[in-house]
C-alpha cells in the first residue's frame, strides 16, 4: 500500500515535471518563430513629438538619453531663428538673454545677408525640446529630439514612454534605431 | 465630369494634408549664392550604433553559464563560499555594469505582451532570459536565486541579523507575490504598462540614479533585509513566485547533509529564509475529526473565495484601466468635451493636432475597459484560488522524518551546510 502511494506521487510527479519542461520548450518555440525577433531599442517618433520636456526630466538617467537633432537640409537660415530666440528678443544676438535654450546649447553664426547656421553642441544639450517647439511652431521643424543610442540605457520600460503625452515612443527594430525628419520636397 | 471634381479635390486635399505633416517648408532652404556654404549632413547620429544589442546575447550567455556554474556549486561542490563569490559576480555583471536591464523578472511580462499582442514579437535574448532560470530550476531548484539574480544578490548582501517569520505570516505576505505576479499579467497583457519594471526597488540603486521615490523604496527593502532575509524575493517577487512551484518538481535539489541526517537540530535555525522543514510529529489522535471538518469547510470555501475574488478584481477593473494612456486620454478628452474641465493637458492637445476622431478613441478606451473587466475576473479568481490553496495546505500533512530544505522555498544559498555535523564529518573537518 504504501509503496503504490509513493509511485503514483511520483508518476504524477514526473508527469507534471515533463509538461513543464515540454511547455517552456512550446514557449520558446512560439516566440522564436514570430518575425522581427530582433532585439528593439527606444525611439520617438518626430512626427508625434508635441516638445512637451517630459524627455528632459523623466529619464532614469541623471542626464537624458535624448539630445536634439538638427536637420540642416530643413532649415530655413533665418535671421530671427524661433527655435533660437525667445519670443520677443531685445535684440537678435547671441546674448544669453534673448535665447531660448536653458543650457547655451545652440551656436548661431553669420552665413551670408540674411542666412544664419545654428548647430547644436550635442554635450550641453539636454533634450528639453524647448527649440523644438518654438521651431516647430513658427520654423520649418527641422529641430526634433532623438534618442541617443550612445546613452540610453534600453530599459525594458522607458520611463520617457510611460510619461510621453503623444505617445510618440516605440519600440524599433536594432538595425534601424533612428527616426529621422526628412525633407519633403513641396 | 463631376467625379473628376471629386478626384481633384481629394488630390489637392491630400496635398495639403501632406505638408502639414510632413516638411512644414515655411522658409525654403536658402541657395548660398555669395558663399560656397555646403549644407552640413545631420545623418551622422545614425553612426552611432546600440551597443546594447552585442551585450544582450553576451547576457543571455553569462547567464547560461552562471546557472551551470551556480547548480554545480550548489548540489555538488556544496560550498557556500563560491556560491557567495557567484554572487557577488552577477550583482556586478547584471546589476552594476549592465544597470539590471533585462531581467528574467521583467521579462515576464514581454512574453506576456508578445502572447496578447501580435503587433509585438519579443526578443530572442529575451525569450532565453525568461526561460533559462524556469529550465535550470526544473532540474536543479532555485539555483538562479542564489547566485544569479542581482536582485537576490545585493538583499543577501545586506543580510546581517536575520529574524525568523513565523510560518503562517510567511505564507500570507507571500500572497503578495502572487498578486503582484497577476497584477503585472493583467497590465502587461493589456498593454498598459510593465509595472515590475516600473517598481522595481533596486535598478536606481544598480544605476545609482532613478526617481527618488522608487529609490527611498530600494533604500527601505534594503534596511528591512538586514533583518528579514530578502524581503523582496520572498514575499514580492513574481518571478519567485514561478520558480517556487518549479522548484517542487526539480530533479536534484538542495540537501542540508547528501548522508543521513542525525536529527541534531544543530540546523533548525540556520536558514535564514525559514525554509528548513522539520520532522513531523504524529497527528494527535482528538483533533483529528475536528481537522476533517475544518478541512471540508475550507474545500466549500474555495469557490467562494474565487468567486468573490473574482468579483472584486473585475469591480477594480474600471481604475486600472486608467494605467493604460489611452484610457487616461479618453477619460480626458470627454471630460473637456463635456466642458467639465479647463483648458487642455499635453496630452489631449497632442490628441488633437493629429485630427483622430473621437469616437475613434472611445472605442479604443471601451475595448481596453473590457479587457479589464475580463482581466479583472481571471485576477481577481486566481488571487482567491491561491488564498484558498493556502488555507488548504496546512490540513494537509505530509510525514518528514529528517530536516530537509523545503523545496519550494529553499533559495538554495548553501548557508545551511555548515550548520550540519554530518556535513563536517564528510569533509574530514572533525
Amino acid at each position: 500500500m504504501q509503496t503504490e502511494t509513493i509511485n503514483r506521487r511520483k508518476f504524477l510527479k514526473k508527469g507534471l515535471w515533463g509538461t513543464c519542461l515540454a511547455g517552456l520548450a512550446a514557449t520558446a518555440a512560439l516566440f522564436t518563430k514570430k518575425k522581427h525577433k530582433t532585439n528593439t531599442v527606444w525611439q520617438l517618433d518626430p512626427y508625434k513629438c508635441v516638445a512637451c520636456g517630459n524627455c528632459a526630466t523623466y529619464c532614469v538617467l541623471e542626464e537624458s538619453a535624448v539630445k536634439c537633432v538638427h536637420a540642416h537640409a530643413i532649415c530655413g537660415y533665418c535671421d530671427l531663428c524661433t527655435g533660437f530666440f525667445e519670443p520677443q528678443p531685445r535684440e537678435l544676438d547671441t546674448g544669453a538673454e534673448n535665447q531660448l535654450c536653458p543650457t547655451g546649447a545652440i551656436k548661431r553664426s553669420f552665413i551670408e545677408d540674411p542666412y544664419y547656421e545654428y548647430t547644436i553642441d550635442e554635450s550641453l544639450c539636454n533634450g528639453c525640446g524647448k527649440c523644438v517647439k518654438g521651431c516647430s511652431a513658427f520654423g520649418n521643424g527641422s529641430l526634433f529630439l532623438q534618442v541617443r543610442h550612445d546613452r540610453c540605457l534600453n530599459c525594458n520600460e522607458c520611463s520617457i514612454a510611460a510619461a510621453c503625452p503623444s505617445q510618440a515612443y516605440k519600440r524599433v527594430p536594432v538595425d534601424k534605431p533612428y527616426l529621422l525628419k526628412k525633407m519633403e520636397h513641396a | 465630369m463631376i467625379r473628376f471634381v471629386h478626384i481633384l479635390i481629394t488630390i489637392v486635399v491630400l496635398l495639403i494634408f501632406s505638408s502639414l505633416v510632413f516638411g512644414l517648408e515655411r522658409f525654403p532652404p536658402p541657395d548660398f549664392e555669395e558663399t560656397d556654404y555646403k549644407i552640413p549632413d545631420t545623418n551622422h547620429i545614425t553612426d552611432v550604433v546600440p551597443q546594447q544589442n552585442i551585450f544582450e546575447y553576451i547576457d543571455v550567455a553569462v547567464l547560461a553559464a552562471g546557472l551551470l556554474l551556480s547548480s554545480y556549486l550548489v548540489i555538488k561542490k556544496r560550498s557556500r563560499r563560491l556560491v557567495f563569490m557567484l554572487m557577488i559576480f552577477s550583482l556586478l555583471y547584471f546589476g552594476f555594469w549592465r544597470k539590471g536591464c533585462i531581467c528574467p523578472i521583467g521579462a515576464i511580462q514581454n512574453v506576456v505582451l508578445s502572447f496578447f499582442d501580435n503587433s509585438y514579437a519579443v526578443p530572442v535574448t529575451v525569450v532565453l532570459f525568461f526561460i533559462l532560470p524556469l529550465v535550470s530550476t526544473l532540474f536543479f531548484g532555485r539555483i538562479f536565486c542564489a547566485a544569479v539574480c542581482p536582485l537576490g544578490g545585493i538583499q543577501d548582501l545586506v543580510l546581517l541579523h536575520p529574524v525568523s517569520v513565523p510560518q503562517w505570516l510567511e505564507s500570507a505576505l507571500r500572497l503578495l507575490a502572487y498578486i503582484y505576479l497577476a497584477a503585472a499579467v493583467l497590465f502587461a497583457a493589456t498593454g498598459s504598462a510593465f509595472i515590475i519594471c516600473r517598481y522595481d526597488p533596486f535598478v536606481s540603486l544598480f544605476r545609482l540614479s532613478g526617481h527618488f521615490s522608487i529609490l527611498i523604496l530600494g533604500a527601505c527593502f534594503l534596511l528591512t533585509g538586514m533583518f528579514i532575509g530578502r524581503p523582496y524575493c520572498r514575499f514580492i517577487c513574481p518571478y519567485g513566485v514561478i520558480l517556487r512551484q518549479f522548484s517542487r518538481l526539480s530533479k536534484w535539489k538542495v540537501t542540508i547533509t547528501p548522508d543521513d541526517c542525525i536529527k541534531c537540530r544543530l540546523c533548525e535555525d540556520a536558514c535564514p529564509f525559514g525554509a528548513i522543514t522539520i520532522p513531523t510529529v504524529d497527528w494527535p489522535q482528538d483533533s483529528y475529526s475536528k481537522s476533517k471538518k475544518l478541512l471540508g469547510l475550507l474545500i466549500l470555501l474555495l469557490p467562494i473565495l474565487v468567486l468573490l475574488g473574482g468579483w472584486a478584481g473585475s469591480a477594480l477593473g474600471p481604475s486600472w484601466a486608467r494605467m493604460h494612456a489611452n484610457v487616461r486620454l479618453a477619460e480626458r478628452i470627454y471630460l473637456e468635451n463635456q466642458g467639465k474641465v479647463e483648458g487642455t493637458t499635453d496630452a489631449s492637445s497632442a490628441f488633437r493636432a493629429t485630427g483622430k476622431p473621437t469616437e475613434e478613441l472611445y472605442d479604443e478606451a471601451s475595448a481596453i475597459r473590457k479587457n479589464f473587466y475580463f482581466g479583472g475576473w481571471l485576477f481577481g479568481g486566481f488571487i482567491g484560488l491561491v488564498a484558498g490553496l493556502k488555507l488548504i495546505m496546512p490540513s494537509i500533512r505530509k510525514r518528514r522524518t529528517d530536516f530537509q530544505a523545503d523545496r519550494a522555498g529553499c533559495l538554495a544559498c548553501g548557508r545551511c551546510f555548515q550548520f550540519c555535523p554530518r556535513e563536517h564529518v564528510r569533509l574530514k573537518n572533525l
